[in-house]
């Protein structure tokens, strides 16, 4: 029987909660069950009749599609089961929805506001009309059903265009249609035909399914792995993995130590933290997900690389998040389309933001895991395709039972255990979307929604039980690829696995086994438990609310073989599925683009004295500029009570470039976190934008008190058009850079991931085709130790009289920067709209590193912090250095005077006022230092370059002068209003 | 002679997270803190008899799903009804912190209920408190500044109930203008609770729930004020309510 509670909040209502039941509940149970779904003081409940409605016109009744994860009808389920004392798998579904009440009468003008309440890739929608102030929907159940089809198919590998088919489209079903692309491209599908006609057999569907999952981009980066140009081990192994060996070696040669415990052979990078603990630390995308349901894509990300972190070594603890945003303008209202019929519509900007925003909110939250660090940023070039970081720091004993915490093997013999979530048709096929354009083609099952309390139950049951019992031999998250690449993946410790399909708890009967196989379905870890601890091992996760389920056994011998229904479906030899994936020899071709212009300057404009402070003002109130704390606010950054440097800090509430973090509550040893990106520079030079985005997470790092000697950096490059020549010469570049300034600066590499093909291909409100690429990026975040957390250093001046001081040198380095950006927007209004909007007047002259000068000035930085000698200490990044002076007052509310005369740098001896005030050099800090420790600041920095700028004041005045003339004089109040208006505007 | 530590049981489990750091709290107050997994209590539910501070700490249990508090206050009253009136029958002390604050209202050992806050936002940051009422926590606490962070804490409890909690000095904690409002000119009310009530007691003083959450202010570093003057001890103010606890049981 299907009965509906409704529970109606008391005053003034305009939404109500519904839950649809299908059981066999009586009445007294049902009545039971709606009390204990309301909270009588501020909740009404009606079972099977309409609560009274005044006032309003038209409900809307928002639920899930079938199969789309409903993460609060699982919770009344568990409710219901213990309330009544359920059988475990009696017959009982609930399906919850949120019913909206609204004025409007117009039946089309409801219509299309319902559209901004729901997603239709996900939701669904019901509308009904409020007669004499009821509402009577009718009790449909979104239950899933599944046609019977054949279990398994023999898939035939005929000629060349059939195979192409099959690699872009997918396999084809009895009915015709294509079951979505397995991204293999045709030299791929060749050597998969040609092994099985060794073997004189056709593949079963699952079996190429599998090797799809294995084999894609998404898995195996085979851009960063393949041999490009005369580069024969790929860029991954010589310029990233080069680096970080390279890097290890000379600090052994050296004799000092060499912090990296675990670098790129696990699920995150782990490096020393003090004697007892190793720190880790990963950072994933996932921007394609976000792009169709941008709050689940965004959950998914963050629990996702929490999981991560919980399969590293034996189990980390996660003890921070981060996240980063690269959004469109979310004020452009453009629409795009995927279809050329126009009814795929993408998302508006706002939408994409707000979700992705709350995504992290949801995920961060729920899983009392602190947001620690984060950024956004925006560019037009973002709006088809927005990134997405998400990454977790980890926290593990060296040890664990007298073994070394981070070194795990899958025995032969071992049971291979799932835990966690139960498998549907969500996240079907995401490893191989993530690795193709995203079009009208893209999988609406691509999309899951992950559930950060089933995963926090099985997080706390196992690294804070079953890990230190000593339970399991080996453990891995189930992500891209599900359990296809989990299992193949911990194979590889033992030998081989033999697994039983049928095992697999599902979510609703009908998959076919392939799904299963590779369904990405979330909140699960794949682990190899020892068959006498099985029993303990499964008991313990009963008490703690977590389904285990042992599906097959870790074998030595070197094959995966897979059953279902008493039948072999796949057998295949793990060399073939690991290594059989041919290379292919890339080559690049010299990107000749025209070289941006230079826009004109304030002086060549005939423009002079104050006109800079309406320039300072108007930079201020730049995106990529201003604060963003309606986005960290909301972000519970202070769980587990570890807060040091936290994401907004001071009076004026800046955000800060880097954050600081007790992971240990009975160590005064802190963790710093900071990033660098500027996809703007790429437009000049990739090779400066990696190096720069390398400098600035260093610089960021260093300036509240990281420790450049136990300082180590995590990539993930996020391209477009990477089988483009001109894109992959820019890719060699970047990388080349990178590895330039991680030698240089002694600062090893210990995770990466790349996100190659971010292009969209659809359509305009006209219909015209439209193609739209992200500008390359590359996002560099940094994990240091510093030695006291009592001795951090906050951005924002302190008090009257500190003296102002620049370190480093700056030069005319406008280019690509904020100031030219905000130039090139406002000068050319007809280039709206067009892909050359905004980065075709950007200048020539981007920042470039110096890495022999900013390393004196780090390490002259380390020992000023290590005495207590500065007030405060912000890294110099977007906007330069007026935009420095800005935030630094407008978070300490106080004033300050300085002159920039004699700022100079090495390249030129005259620099123009706007390169003083806006050039986004790199290397330079701003400090400000109490009169009492001049004397000893000056010797420590007596070999590097600095300028004593001015004085902090109190009061309200921010002035600046030129050689005695007056280019700055505004105020803080006016400042701080500017500074938070993009924010506020977005609560 | 110094008596016996006492012993403080931290329930966990379901979504609850902050308990970790709530032990190091009452350990570093003096006390011995032990978690425990709500279905562990419920296995063993003489557990409780064996300590004199039971603590609902902060988290998300079940995600919040149908209400904050409402399924963990569920599960606990199925199963642990008797055993919860027996433990307060005795002199101990009991504390909700955030989402404990919302089980402790849920489970009816507390008045009022919490409500979504009135932006509809999370929200993150600090805020000051006036300290009334009477109560063993709260021995030597005027005012005190400490972090808020939750979805659901806007107070509601009808004028008459006020009326009495007032007149019984049930109100421990209100919202009120002070170091951080100075500081950082934000609304000191965070969330429109009625009455900017923050906190409340039940049991003569001897519960108390409350929406911010002392345990993250153990140390001064975690006081956004700290920056502007580093020179204070390195004990933040919160400890003080954890020691009040402990120093109940050590009179």
């Amino acid at each position: 029987m299907i009965s509906r509670i409704y529970v109606m909040p008391k005053n003034e209502a305009i939404k109500a909660d519904s839950y649809l039941i299908d059981s066999k509940l009586s009445k007294k149970e049902l009545i039971q069950l709606a009390l204990a779904l309301t909270n009588p003081i501020l909740e009404n409940y009606f079972i099977n009749e309409s609560p009274q409605i005044k006032g309003f016109s038209f409900a809307i009744e928002i639920g899930f599609l079938p199969g789309v994860t409903d993460n609060v009808g699982h919770t009344v389920k568990e409710i219901t089961k213990d309330l009544l004392h359920l059988k475990k798998d009696s017959d009982f579904q609930v399906f919850t929805s949120k019913i909206f009440f609204v004025k409007e009468k117009n039946t089309e003008k409801v219509r299309e506001y319902s559209l901004t309440l729901y997603n239709p890739l996900i939701e669904r929608a019901n509308i009904v009309s409020i007669k004499s102030n009821k509402i009577n929907f009718l009790n449909e159940i979104p239950k899933v059903i599944l046609k019977k089809r054949k279990l398994v198919i023999n898939v035939s590998l005929g000629s060349d265009d059939e195979l192409i088919e099959i690699g872009k489209k997918g396999i084809k079903n009895d009915d015709g249609t294509r079951r979505g692309p397995l991204a293999l491209d045709l030299s791929s599908m060749k050597v998969i035909k040609e092994y099985f006609s060794k073997l004189k057999r056709n593949p079963t569907d699952i079996e190429l399914e599998s090797l799809a999952q294995t084999w894609s981009e998404h898995c195996k980066h085979t851009i960063f792995a393949n041999p490009i140009d005369d580069i024969k081990d790929g860029l991954y192994k010589t310029y990233i993995k080069g680096a970080t060996n390279l890097i290890r070696k000379n600090i052994q040669e050296k004799g000092g130590q060499d912090f990296c415990v675990s670098v790129f052979s696990d699920n995150a990078g782990g490096i020393i933290f003090d004697n007892d603990y190793l720190i880790t630390h990963k950072v994933e995308t996932h921007n394609s997900p976000s792009a169709l349901d941008p709050f689940g894509g965004a959950v998914t990300g963050i629990v996702g690389v929490n999981r991560d972190t919980i399969g590293f070594g034996l189990g980390a603890k996660p003890v921070g998040n981060v996240y980063g945003f690269c959004f469109g303008e979310p004020n452009d209202k453009k629409p795009l389309f995927r279809d050329k019929e126009k009814k795929q519509k993408m998302l508006s900007l706002k939408r994409i933001m707000d979700g992705v925003v709350k995504g992290i909110n949801v995920g961060g939250n729920c899983s009392g895991i602190p947001t620690v660090s984060g950024f956004v940023k925006f560019d037009d070039r973002y709006r088809a395709k927005p990134l997405v970081f998400a990454g977790t720091v980890g926290l593990i004993p060296r040890k664990i039972n007298g073994k070394p915490s981070h070194e795990k093997t899958a025995l032969a013999g071992d049971y291979i255990v799932i835990v966690g979530g139960r498998v549907g048709l969500d996240g079907i096929h995401g490893a191989t979307f993530s690795s193709v354009v995203m079009d009208s083609n893209s999988p609406a099952t691509a999309v899951q929604i992950g559930d950060p309390i089933t995963q926090k139950k099985l997080s706390d049951a196992l690294i804070k039980e079953a890990r230190d019992m000593d339970l399991y031999n080996s453990i891995t998250d189930d992500g891209a690829g599900g359990l296809s690449c989990s299992v193949a993946e911990m194979a590889k410790e033992c030998g081989g696995a033999k697994v039983f399909l049928d095992k697999v708890p599902l979510k609703y009967p009908g998959l076919s086994p392939w799904e299963i196989w590779i369904s990405e379905s979330q909140e699960r870890m794949t682990l190899s438990v020892p068959k006498n601890k099985w029993k303990i091992f499964n008991k313990l996760m009963q008490s703690r609310g977590v389904e285990a389920t042992a599906i097959g056994e870790f074998t030595s011998s070197p094959k995966i073989i897979v059953q279902y229904g008493g039948k072999k479906i796949m057998d295949m030899e793990m060399e073939f599925l690991h290594n059989g994936l041919p290379k292919h020899h890339l080559k690049t071709e010299p990107n000749k683009f025209t070289s941006p212009q230079t826009p004109l300057l304030n002086k060549e404009r005939g423009k002079r004295g104050e006109v800079y402070t309406k320039t300072l003002e108007t930079l201020l109130a730049e995106n990529n500029v201003s604060g963003f704390n309606f986005i960290s606010q909301q972000y519970d950054h202070e769980v587990q009570a570890s807060s040091v440097l936290k994401p907004t800090t001071g009076a004026g509430r800046i955000n800060t470039d880097a954050q600081v973090f007790r992971p240990v509550l009975n160590s005064n040893k802190g963790a710093v976190l900071s990033t660098g990106i500027c996809p703007s520079y790429g437009d000049i030079s990739t090779y400066h934008m990696a190096s720069c985005a390398l400098d600035t997470a260093i610089r960021n790092s260093i300036a509240c008190g990281g420790t450049l000697s136990e300082l180590a950096i995590l990539d993930n490059f996020c391209w477009c058009s990477s089988n483009d020549p001109k894109r992959l010469a820019q890719l060699v570049d970047a990388v080349k850079a990178c590895y330039d300034c991680a030698v240089g600066y002694g600062t090893p590499f210990i995770s990466g991931k790349d996100s190659m093909f971010n292009d969209f291909k659809g359509y305009d409100e006209r219909g015209n085709e439209v193609a739209i690429s992200i500008p390359p990026t590359l996002l560099i975040s940094a994990i240091s130790v510093m030695p006291d957390l009592y001795k951090t250093v906050s951005p924002e001046f302190k008090n009257n009289g500190d003296v102002i001081y620049l370190l480093g040198e700056t030069n005319d380095e406008l280019g690509g920067g904020e100031y030219f950006k905000m130039l090139a927007k406002n000068i050319h209004p007809a280039l709206k709209g067009t892909q050359e909007e905004g980065n075709n007047t950007i200048g020539q002259n981007v920042p470039k590193v110096d890495l022999e000068k900013n390393t004196k000035t780090y390490l002259a930085t380390e020992k000023a912090i290590q005495k207590e000698l500065l007030a405060s200490s912000m890294s110099v990044t977007s906007g330069g250095l007026a935009i420095a002076l800005a935030k630094a007052c407008v978070g300490g509310n106080i004033g300050c005077k300085v002159s920039i005369d004699k700022i100079n740098g090495s390249l030129a001896s005259v620099l123009s006022i706007d390169a003083k005030l806006f050039s986004e050099s790199q290397g330079r800090i701003l400090i400000s230092v109490s009169p009492k420790n001049i004397k000893e600041f000056e010797s420590i920095m007596k070999d590097i370059s600095y300028f004593r700028l001015g004085k902090v004041i109190k009061g309200e005045k921010l002035l600046i002068t030129d050689r005695k003339n007056e280019v700055v004089d505004t105020n803080v109040k006016k400042l701080t209003n500017i500074y938070h208006k993009f924010s506020n505007s977005q609560k | 002679m110094k008596t016996k530590k006492p012993k403080i049981i931290i329930m966990s489990g379901y979504g609850l997270n902050c308990e970790e750091e709530t032990k190091f709290a009452f350990d570093s107050a003096g006390g011995q803190a032990d978690i425990v997994h709500i279905n562990d209590l419920i296995a063993k539910p003489k557990m409780l008899s064996e300590y004199q501070i039971l603590v609902f700490p902060g988290g998300f249990s079940y995600g919040d799903d149908t209400g904050s508090g409402k399924a963990y206050a569920n599960k606990f009253k199925n199963h642990l009804a008797k055993e919860l009136t027996e433990f307060l029958s005795r002199d101990t002390l009991a504390i909700g912190i955030c989402n404990g604050f919302q089980i402790m209202t849920n489970l009816g050992i507390l008045p009022g209920a919490l409500a979504q806050n009135k932006n509809g936002q999370y929200i993150d940051r600090w805020v000051d408190l006036k300290a009334g009422g009477v109560s063993p926590w709260l021995k030597g606490i005027k005012k005190i500044s400490l972090p808020i962070a939750h979805g659901e804490g806007h107070y509601v409890i009808d004028k008459k109930d006020y009326e009495n909690m007032k007149k019984n000095g049930q109100i421990a904690f209100t919202y009120a203008k002070g170091e951080i409002y100075n500081f950082q000119n934000l609304e000191y009310n965070p969330n429109g609770a009625q009455y900017d009530i923050a906190g409340v007691l039940a049991y003569n003083g001897r519960v108390l729930g409350m929406m911010p959450h002392p345990e993250r202010a153990m140390f001064s570093h975690q006081n956004p004020t700290w920056y502007k003057n580093k020179k204070v001890p390195k004990e933040g103010k919160g400890l003080q309510i954890f020691k009040n606890a402990v120093n109940y049981f050590n009179k």
